[in-house]
């Protein structure tokens, strides 16, 4: 499938260049589906009082993965709470299949969002917490306990879902999160940042379920910061910058930008002497560095999906603890800049 | 690559398997009533069993501690006054403490946290994102902490009326509350604590809405409730101690500086109280329809 953005966002700067009508055109299926079928930003802009969050948004979302790119306060989580009603647009309007953001007793039941907020109910276990808010729904018990088991076994939590959620990593949570939001199987997902905190098995895992939920016909849109988790996943990209639409498009633009540019990735682990010995015996490793607290390794790779499985590998082998695996920010603002300002850089 | 129609019987196909139908088949009312329900069970729930809760279980058993040392440490020689004192006694503990003070921050302290408590715990936007009319949100968190206030401050009301007369004197309480008026003050007590949560909770729950630090609006609501006795006539009908005090079978004694009025008839006070809160949940209803998540600052 060749789910598509479409934009009239061609102003916003003099230096970004989006995609041509003509190479937005061409993604689109045979047959246009209707605005309501599509989720639909028409001139939406939010303040903050005198700050901006988004301005001027046109967009056109159909189904698939769509990625919502950008460095940190580019305005991805800002579009995510104004596309499920947490915050009101200072202008513009906006539809999600036909259904306004203000009307969340008719939104909500075929919308899913797993926010950022890293927060549950006081002493509640996992099942508890997707049982909670399932009968707010409205659903029966049978179905909620029907719902609730389906929604743990996609993100693998079935054998903790009775444990309390605040005893879980950071991981965990994020599953937890993830199956809440998916449990009564919405049409359209929203996803803000849905990978942090997963270690590189279950970011797979995770990402395959993504791919799974695409392909049945659902529209995710998923923001992120790290280049090569969108290109793994998204069939188009949406980039987003100072609280603008900067381009959109298929994501195999931004793909030939990733290769260009290595990434950097901080592993925090109990040897990272041992993990760095290791990474440097293989060329796509570009450079490693231990933290100063010596608790964790920076390392640079032009190849993040081959580093992945080589770090599986080494973990298994050398028996290491890792505490955390996470793309760093600050290579990527290379690739972002060179995105937003270069001619060359809409995604093609 | 999959064709527009291809997406559009994927996309059917999801929306078919969706296990909506009980939902699509309920009328609208009892689907309110589930989510209600719901809402109400997972707020009691917060209220009554999260650590929040332990500073109302004190305050709840604050004055069933207190009578019931007075009973344990009173002196034998003790000159408790005459019997017929006791009602006046009683009137002075529940108007002074458990109405005005205990009952007042206990539904202060459930209600504001209801929206407050949530926006700190920054877990509101897990209801906001349910399909449940946000009235509908309303109504099931103020019902909620209807019935732990009430729960709570009816045992307060009851006990410590219960433990003031029959620590003191058994056998006349015994007959006053078997063949004398002892019953039915009782439950005039037990309807003003149950009218004063429904008011009061009412009125906290919106405060707890519009201010993002609601302890100062809530003091000065304090002050506005215990000068009440010498606000002139007028005023003092802007306030729910007014016609909660209207209630009582004995009033409360209020000094000399009070400010005399005829207490306002059963059927006129009832039925503003329930009114009030009707319009003043009306309100909260409005706000909470407009209302943004944005857990910043909070």
């Amino acid at each position: 499938m060749t789910p598509t953005t479409t934009s009239s966002s061609k102003t916003q700067s003099p230096s970004l260049t989006v995609s041509s009508p003509a190479a937005t055109a061409s993604t689109l299926p045979a047959a246009p589906l209707s605005s309501d079928q599509m989720i639909v930003f028409e001139g939406v802009s939010k303040f903050y009082g005198e700050i901006l969050g988004v301005n001027r948004v046109n967009l056109q979302i159909a189904p698939g993965i769509t990625s919502l790119v950008g460095p940190n306060g580019s305005g991805k989580t800002t579009l995510m709470n104004l596309m499920t009603g947490l915050i009101k647009p200072t202008q513009g309007r906006i539809s999600v299949l036909g259904m306004s953001p203000d009307e969340p007793e008719m939104l909500f039941q075929k919308l899913g969002y797993c926010s950022q907020f890293d927060s549950f109910p006081r002493g509640a276990t996992a099942r508890e917490f997707i049982e909670f808010y399932l009968r707010v729904h409205g659903y029966t018990k049978q179905e909620t306990a029907e719902l609730t088991r389906q929604a743990l076994e996609r993100v693998s939590l079935v054998e903790a879902a009775d444990r309390k959620v605040s005893a879980f990593s950071k991981g965990m949570r994020q599953r937890v999160r993830l199956a809440q939001s998916i449990a009564h199987n919405p049409s359209v997902l929203v996803l803000d940042e849905p990978l942090n905190g997963l270690d590189p098995m279950a970011r797979a895992e995770i990402i395959r379920l993504f791919r799974h939920l695409a392909d049945a016909g659902m529209y995710l849109i998923i923001s992120s910061h790290i280049l090569h988790e969108v290109d793994m996943m998204s069939d188009s990209v949406v980039l987003m910058h100072n609280g603008y639409v900067v381009a959109e498009g298929e994501v195999r633009g931004v793909r030939d930008e990733i290769d260009e540019h290595p990434i950097q990735i901080l592993i925090r682990c109990d040897r990272p002497q041992v993990l760095a010995a290791r990474l440097f015996d293989h060329e796509h490793t570009v450079e490693a560095r231990i933290h100063d607290d010596r608790q964790g390794l920076f390392v640079k790779t032009r190849r993040p999906d081959d580093f992945y499985l080589l770090l599986n590998k080494i973990i298994t082998e050398q028996n290491l603890q890792i505490e955390s695996v996470a793309p760093v920010d600050d290579d990527l603002s290379a690739v972002y800049q060179y995105l937003i300002t270069s001619d060359g850089g809409q995604t093609r | 690559m999959s064709s527009t129609s291809e997406i559009r019987e994927q996309h059917a196909a999801i929306n078919a398997n969706q296990p909506n139908a009980s939902r699509a088949r309920a009328s609208s009312w009892s689907l309110w009533t589930r989510q209600t329900l719901a809402i109400m069970s997972l707020e009691i729930r917060k209220n009554f069993l999260s650590r929040r809760a332990f500073l109302l279980y004190a305050a709840a058993g604050l004055p069933l501690v207190l009578l019931s040392l007075f009973a344990l440490f009173r002196m034998p020689d003790d000159d408790a006054g005459s019997f017929s004192n006791l009602s006046i006694a009683y009137a002075a503990v529940y108007g002074g403490l458990i109405l005005r003070t205990l009952v007042f921050f206990g539904c202060a302290w459930v209600f504001m946290n209801l929206f407050r408590g949530e926006v700190v715990d920054r877990s509101l936007h897990y209801y906001f994102l349910a399909p449940v009319r946000r009235e509908v949100l309303v109504v099931g968190k103020y019902l909620s902490g209807l019935i732990a206030t009430v729960a709570l401050f009816s045992i307060t009301t009851v006990g410590s009326m219960l433990i003031l007369y029959f620590s003191l004197y058994p056998s006349e309480s015994e007959r006053y509350f078997i063949e004398g008026a002892g019953a039915s003050h009782l439950l005039a007590y037990l309807g003003v604590t149950i009218l004063a949560c429904v008011g009061y909770g009412a009125v906290f729950l919106l405060v707890g809405l519009f201010f993002r630090n609601p302890i100062i609006p809530g003091l000065l609501l304090y002050g506005w409730e215990w000068i009440n006795f010498l606000l002139p006539p007028l005023l003092k009908k802007i306030s729910v101690i007014h016609y909660l005090q209207s209630l009582v079978p004995v009033p409360m004694p209020e000094g000399p500086f009070a400010v005399l009025v005829e207490p306002t008839p059963a059927w006129i006070s009832v039925p503003s109280l329930l009114i009030f809160t009707g319009v003043v949940l009306f309100l909260a209803s409005l706000h909470i329809r407009r209302m943004e998540i944005s857990y910043a600052g909070d």
